[in-house]
């Protein structure tokens, strides 16, 4: 079977001057279609740079990324982005902010009725609807992150890309979002790509976890898949072994064998 | 359901249940009326708050002004006899009796006309130089140490020079105002431009915006609070500008107004003209801040 997603032995070299840094090497992946897959490791890992790069904001410095075997290269809506910190614009309503993307990328296929139909769907499943017409700076931090995913589900992406979407967000708020997100892959089935450094997040979300080794030079140190049937309920899977086991072993990874030696 | 039964069998209980219903309202405008009268008195508070304490300051100024310049030999006439003598360019400032014989509404549409010229094309040309400048790392490379000299020139030092080029004296003040706002609007352009947060380039690039949506969906309103901060700066630099361009060129302007009533000994005039010119520049600061806050809406606060 072919690959959905591919990332085709990557390097990224960052050069500064004279000084040159490797960041990524040898980073090879495949995702299938459907997939939730997690990137986890310490922070200063470059799995940012690798999202990054997969979304096409930086570029490769050997080794390409291949969307249904063609090779991409450029930022574009195919790969919907949620950032870190919902990159909102702040000028622009809840509506507005989502119609940019989708007066884009639906310019010729669909009407103005459509396309505000579709915006509208889109806030609906994210539970915003309600705040259409609210600035980013009259809602909390989760309804920020809830309109960023919005924005991203509306360009209708072969791949969601969610960069450590969570992050910023209190304990309650995360967990209540990552149930949403999880709802929302089981109801539309997107292809996820999804960087953390939260090892309960990634267990409980993803169906395989890539876990990386320390920078500079890092690479893929191990692929575990989640062997834990969908839905999953957050409370059940608490007591649940092959959780259990699962959480362990990312653990074992990051904390023993990949320790990191500059937080210590 | 059981009050309407009765009104619909007797006429009597039907009449008096409309006068009920009347009374209801009336009940209910009295508690509404109260809170606004209290927010009227809140608002007069606020504003007394507001308005007393610069009239007090203006009233003990003029006082002192009053007590100093009364006494026999004093070069600058007191407030009482600036009054006096500019009675009527106060009262009426529309006569134009040819030539510069003008009231002084037609100086100050003057100077405002070529200040509003040369201001637009600042405008215009300081923001586009601006990102220009903010964009492009060459462009600023090539053009800031340029933008760094130029700008310390005083406004008047292009004078003689613009007056060269132009022969006249209308395209000199207009282009001296121009050459003088422009700076600060190209430089705070710039900087917003360049201040412009990388998410929001990054959302741009995975929209796809085009080069020119690019320009009007995120790099205007992302920038406006800077570049607004520069127009701002420039009307100031510009109502500066004028008086003294005007004072040299001659001819219709509050400048030329003001030399004239120097060389003719009208001291009051030029205190009439001092005080125009200061509440006119205070308007156009507060016009392109309001505008400034109308256009950045939501901008700011993030």
């Amino acid at each position: 079977m072919q690959a959905y997603l591919k990332l085709d032995h990557i390097d990224k070299t960052f050069t500064r001057g004279s000084a040159t840094t490797e960041v990524l090497k040898e980073i090879n992946l495949t995702i299938d279609k459907g997939e939730y897959v997690s990137i986890i490791g310490h922070s200063g890992c470059g799995k940012s740079t690798l999202l990054n790069i997969v979304a096409g904001l930086t570029g490769t410095t050997n080794g390409c990324v291949l969307l249904e075997n063609r090779e991409v290269n450029s930022p574009g809506p195919d790969r919907a982005v949620v950032f870190q910190n919902h990159s909102l614009l702040p000028w622009l309503t809840v509506y507005e902010n989502v119609k940019l993307g989708v007066d884009k990328v639906f310019a010729k296929t669909k009407t103005r009725a459509e396309r505000d139909a579709w915006v509208m769907h889109n806030l609906n499943l994210v539970q915003m609807a309600h705040a259409r017409d609210k600035r980013p700076n009259e809602i909390s931090g989760g309804m920020k992150q809830r309109v960023g995913i919005a924005r991203a589900l509306a360009m209708e992406p072969k791949v969601l890309l969610l960069d450590e979407p969570f992050g910023a967000l209190d304990a309650l708020t995360r967990a209540h979002l990552q149930d949403s997100v999880m709802a929302l892959h089981q109801k539309l089935g997107n292809t996820i790509l999804m960087i953390t450094h939260d090892v309960d997040e990634a267990v409980l979300l993803s169906d395989r976890i890539v876990m990386m080794t320390n920078g500079p030079s890092a690479r893929i140190g191990e692929v575990l898949e989640v062997p834990l049937a969908r839905p999953r309920k957050r409370l059940e899977l608490a007591a649940n072994s092959s959780y259990l086991k699962c959480r362990q072993r990312v653990l074992e990874f990051l904390y023993e064998r990949h320790r990191f030696v500059e937080a210590a | 359901m059981s009050m309407s039964m009765p009104a619909m069998k007797t006429e009597a209980t039907a009449a008096a249940l409309p006068s009920n219903a009347h009374a209801a309202p009336v009940v209910t405008m009295m508690p509404k009326r109260a809170p606004r009268t209290e927010t009227y008195a809140r608002m007069a508070r606020e504003a007394a708050v507001r308005v007393v304490p610069p009239v007090i300051v203006i009233a003990l100024l003029l006082v002192i002004w009053e007590l100093i310049c009364r006494r026999a030999g004093s070069t600058l006439p007191p407030p009482s006899r600036v009054f006096k003598d500019t009675k009527e360019l106060i009262f009426d400032p529309f006569f134009d009796r040819g030539g510069i014989d003008k009231g002084l509404f037609w100086h100050l549409s003057a100077s405002l006309q070529r200040v509003a010229l040369g201001y637009s094309l600042a405008a215009v040309a300081g923001i586009a130089l601006g990102t220009l400048v903010g964009q492009s790392v060459w462009a600023m490379r090539g053009l800031d140490p340029l933008f760094q000299v130029l700008r310390t020139i005083p406004p008047l030092a292009w004078l003689p020079l613009s007056l060269a080029a132009f022969r006249d004296g209308q395209p000199s003040a207009i282009f001296v105002i121009f050459i003088t706002s422009i700076w600060p609007i190209i430089i705070n352009t710039a900087v917003g431009i360049r201040n412009i947060p990388q998410d929001y380039r990054n959302v741009a690039a995975v929209v796809q915006l085009n080069p020119l949506e690019f320009f009007t969906k995120i790099m205007i309103p992302a920038a406006a609070p800077y570049m607004f901060t520069g127009l701002r700066i420039g009307i100031g630099l510009s109502w500066l500008a004028i008086v003294a361009a005007e004072m040299l060129i001659g001819g219709v302007g509050i400048g030329f107004f003001i030399w004239d009533a120097w060389n003719s000994s009208h001291i009051s005039e030029i205190i009439l003209a001092l005080f125009y010119v200061g509440i006119i520049g205070f308007v156009l600061d507060r016009l392109i801040a309001g505008l400034g806050k109308v256009v950045t809406r939501g901008t700011v606060a993030n």
